[in-house]
């Protein structure tokens, strides 16, 4: 296929899944009254089930960020350095995965939070 | 009883005073707003593969994490995000960019509180569940997955 074309296809695709998925947890909002908080960690379990039984990674190579970047990803990568590391020193690695693989991402948001936080005052709202 | 009637009229004048968006119209802004998103990290992905092909994909995926999660809370600082997350509900806070915001404006909010009694405690009031139940449950998963494919 053309290489353009291909591109614009991923592009539509990872702004239908990914905005799809926003409109489903804005919609759970509305009907169920769930809060923000449970509706992450309903997510989270979504992306750490599709991991687990080892359909999360083709529908990544379909999806791309449309998929990795809701927190649907987060639970995945999870779910993902835990098997691996499993794999690699025995069960109890399944502990300590999950954090090695997101370490990089949480680590960011920590130290950025508390530089921000070191900057900027607190806004009124 | 006099405390219940007020209640009602209370509830009436909330729900009368409450902003009404349409459930369409919310949605639509959800759906933009997070697949912009999506599109955007998508798009600094492809800048870092282009730039830089030699990292490898797993290395290209964590730069791209660190790099709009470092934008977003900066957006926080600068207070640009409570317009995304005004606009956009759902398509704000569940991409992670709307997990670090959440990070981020929580110990900006405590600041006032003390750097370790305010910031570093409350950091985690919004995210921690989601944290927790990560590290809980994708452990769980993965020895269950390694169990059952025997990978050891």
């Amino acid at each position: 296929m053309n290489p353009v074309l291909d591109k614009i296809l991923t592009y539509l695709i990872v702004f239908l899944v990914g905005g799809g998925l926003c409109a489903i947890a804005q919609l759970l909002i509305i009907k169920t009254k769930l809060t923000p908080a449970r509706i992450l960690v309903i997510f989270l379990l979504l992306g750490v089930v599709l991991e687990g039984i080892g359909i999360y990674k083709p529908l990544n190579e379909f999806c791309q960020a449309g998929i990795s970047v809701p927190i649907v990803g987060f639970g995945a990568a999870l779910t993902r350095g835990a098997i691996e590391y499993a794999k690699q020193i025995g069960l109890l690695g399944a502990l300590g995965g999950g954090l090695i693989r997101t370490s990089l991402g949480i680590g960011t948001a920590v130290v950025m939070s508390y530089i921000v936080t070191l900057i900027f005052s607190p806004r009124s709202k | 009883m006099e405390k219940s009637k007020r209640n009602k009229r209370y509830n009436a004048y909330v729900e009368s005073v409450t902003p009404k968006t349409g459930t369409w119209h919310s949605l639509w802004n959800a759906l933009w707003v997070g697949g912009l998103t999506c599109m955007i990290a998508q798009g600094i992905g492809d800048i870092y593969y282009a730039l830089f092909p030699h990292l490898g994909k797993d290395l290209i995926v964590n730069f791209t994490s660190m790099t709009i999660i470092a934008l977003a809370i900066l957006f926080t600082g600068f207070g640009f995000f409570d317009v995304i997350a005004r606009k956009g509900g759902a398509g704000s806070f569940l991409p992670i960019t709307g997990f670090a915001n959440a990070m981020a404006s929580a110990s900006m909010e405590f600041k006032t509180e003390g750097l370790i009694m305010g910031t570093s405690v409350k950091m985690f009031t919004v995210v921690g569940p989601v944290i927790v139940n990560g590290i809980v449950w994708s452990a769980v998963a993965g020895m269950i997955n390694v169990l059952i494919t025997g990978g050891i």
